[in-house]
C-alpha cells in the first residue's frame, strides 16, 4: 500500500493538467514551437487567400473579425487566469496547513469528481437558470471551472516540499509563518508557476465555448463555421484556436523556466 | 414540471444517453491506454524519443477539445468516430506519462536480479516491470477517464453521443422552463458517469494490482 500511495502522490491527482516539462532546452528547443505555429498560420493564410470566398465565408474570414475574436479570446483567458490564481493559490496554502489535515482527503476526493462537471455544463447552467450571459458570465464560468485543477495542483505541490526541510527550519527557531514564507513558498514557486500554466491552458480551451453564451472569442468563428456548414471557416477558427493555445502554453513554459529558483 | 417529474418522463432517454456516454469514454480510454502504454514501453529508456512523445501528447491536451473536434469534421465527418478519435488524443498524455513514470520508478536492483535469474528483456518487462508499474499506470487511466467524461459532453457539437445532447438541447431553449431541467439532467448525468467510473477503477485497481503491492 505504501508503494501505491507514493506512486499516486508522485503523479498527483490531476496529473493530466500538469504541464510537460522539458529539462534541458536549447535555443532551438525554444524556437521550434513558434516556427511551427508560424508555418501553420502561413498555411491557413495561403489556403484562404487562394480560394474564391463566398459572402458567408468573407463575413468571418477577414482581418477585422478574426482580430476581434483573438483579442476577446486573449482577454477572457487573461482575466479568468488572474482571478483563478488569486482564489486557488491562497486557498491551496490554507488547505495544506496542519489544521486542515482532517478534511483534506475527503475534500480532494470531492474536488476530483467536481473535475468531471463539464465546462459547457457550467456555462449553460449559468445561462439557463439565471439568464446570465455575456462576458461577465463567461468569466464566472471559466473561473469556477479552472479553480479545482489549480487548487489540486497547488496542494499537491506544497505537500511535496520535503518535511525534513520544514523541520530543520522549525529547529532553527523559525515560526510557522516564517517557515511558510522563507522555505515552503520559495520551494513551491515551480508548483505555482505550473499552476498558472495549467490555468492558462484550461482557460484558453474553455474560452472557446463561451460563444454559446454570447461572450465572443475564437469560438464565435468556429461556431459560425459549424452553423453555416463552411469547412473553410471551421478550419481557420479551430486552427487559430489551436495555434493560440499552443503559443500561450509555450510562452508560459518559458516563463516557468525563468521563474524556477536557482539551485532547483 | 419539477426536475424529478422531468427525470421520470425522460427516464428511458436518460438511460440511453448514459450508456452512450459510458461507451464513447470507454472506447477512447481503451484506445488511449493501448497507445499510451505501447509508446511508454517503447520510449521510457531513451531520453530523446521519450521527450518527443511526451511533448506531442502534451500538445494534444493543450489544443482545446472544441477546436480538435471541429478540425476532424473534414476527415472524419460528424458523429461518434470523430468524438472517439479526439477523446483518444485528449486522453493520451495521462496514460503515457504515468506509464513512463511507473516504468522508470522500478528499482533497478529488482530488474538486475531478474536479469540474474535468467529472464530475458521481454520476460522482465511482462513479469517484473509492468506489474510493478501497474498501480501508477492505472492512476493515469483514471485521470484520463475523468477528463474524457467531461470532454465527451462537448462532443455534442459534432453530433456525438451522450449527455452533452441534453446540455445543448437546453441551451437552444434558453428562457423556457424545460431548459433548466434539460441542462441539469445533462450535467448530473455526466457527474453520475464520472462516479460510476471512479467506483469501477477502485475495483479494477484492487483486482489487478499484484498481491505483493497491495
Amino acid at each position: 500500500m505504501a508503494d501505491l500511495e507514493q506512486a499516486t502522490a508522485a503523479t498527483g491527482p490531476m496529473a493530466a493538467w500538469t504541464p510537460v516539462r522539458q529539462r534541458h532546452r536549447s535555443a532551438g528547443g525554444y524556437l521550434f514551437m513558434p516556427v511551427l505555429l508560424a508555418l501553420a498560420c502561413g498555411a491557413m493564410y495561403v489556403y484562404v487567400s487562394s480560394r474564391e470566398l463566398d459572402s458567408i465565408e468573407a463575413r468571418s474570414l477577414n482581418a477585422a473579425t478574426l482580430g476581434t475574436a483573438v483579442r476577446e479570446h486573449v482577454q477572457l483567458t487573461a482575466l479568468s487566469t488572474v482571478l483563478v490564481i488569486l482564489v486557488a493559490v491562497p486557498l491551496g496554502i490554507v488547505l495544506t496547513r496542519p489544521f486542515a489535515a482532517r478534511v483534506r482527503t475527503p475534500l480532494v476526493a470531492v474536488l476530483n469528481l467536481a473535475q468531471a462537471v463539464p465546462t459547457i455544463g457550467i456555462l449553460v447552467l449559468l445561462a439557463v437558470s439565471f439568464l446570465f450571459l455575456g462576458f461577465r458570465a463567461a468569466i464566472v464560468g471559466l473561473v469556477l471551472y479552472a479553480i479545482v485543477p489549480v487548487l489540486l495542483n497547488t496542494m499537491v505541490g506544497l505537500e511535496q516540499v520535503d518535511r525534513t526541510v520544514l523541520e530543520a527550519g522549525r529547529g532553527m527557531g523559525m515560526s510557522r509563518a516564517e517557515v511558510l514564507r522563507r522555505i515552503e513558498l520559495p520551494l513551491s514557486v515551480p508548483v505555482m508557476a505550473a499552476g498558472v500554466r495549467t490555468a492558462l491552458v484550461i482557460n484558453v480551451g474553455s474560452a472557446t465555448l463561451v460563444t454559446y453564451i454570447n461572450a465572443g472569442g475564437l469560438g464565435d468563428v468556429i461556431a459560425a463555421g459549424l452553423s453555416t456548414n463552411r469547412l473553410s471557416i471551421q478550419l481557420v477558427g479551430a486552427g487559430l484556436t489551436a495555434v493560440l493555445a499552443l503559443l500561450i502554453d509555450h510562452l508560459a513554459g518559458i516563463a516557468e523556466d525563468l521563474l524556477r529558483p536557482r539551485g532547483l | 414540471m419539477s426536475f424529478l417529474e422531468f427525470l421520470q418522463t425522460r427516464s428511458s432517454d436518460m438511460v440511453t444517453l448514459g450508456l452512450q456516454h459510458v461507451a464513447v469514454v470507454l472506447v477512447a480510454v481503451a484506445l488511449a491506454t493501448v497507445l499510451g502504454v505501447s509508446l511508454g514501453i517503447a520510449t521510457y529508456r531513451t531520453e530523446r524519443p521519450r521527450e518527443i512523445v511526451l511533448a506531442v501528447a502534451g500538445a494534444f491536451l493543450t489544443i482545446p477539445s472544441f477546436a480538435l473536434l471541429v478540425l476532424f469534421i473534414g476527415p472524419l465527418g460528424l458523429g461518434a468516430t470523430n468524438v472517439v478519435v479526439a477523446l483518444t488524443m485528449y486522453g493520451l498524455l495521462p496514460v503515457l506519462r504515468n506509464t513512463i513514470i511507473g516504468l522508470r520508478g522500478v528499482d533497478p536492483a529488482i530488474v538486475e536480479s531478474a536479469m540474474g535469474m535468467g529472464l530475458d528483456r521481454r520476460q522482465r518487462l511482462l513479469r517484473i516491470e509492468l506489474p510493478l508499474a501497474w498501480p501508477v499506470i492505472i492512476t493515469g487511466m483514471q485521470v484520463s477517464t475523468l477528463i474524457l467524461v467531461g470532454g465527451a459532453a462537448i462532443g455534442a457539437v459534432v453530433l456525438g453521443p451522450g449527455y452533452g445532447e441534453l446540455i445543448f438541447a437546453g441551451l437552444f431553449r434558453v428562457g423556457t422552463e424545460v431548459a433548466i431541467n434539460l441542462v441539469l439532467a445533462g450535467v448530473l448525468g455526466v457527474v453520475l458517469v464520472a462516479v460510476v467510473f471512479e467506483v469501477a477503477f477502485h475495483a479494477l485497481r484492487r483486482l489487478t494490482t499484484s498481491r505483493g503491492l497491495r
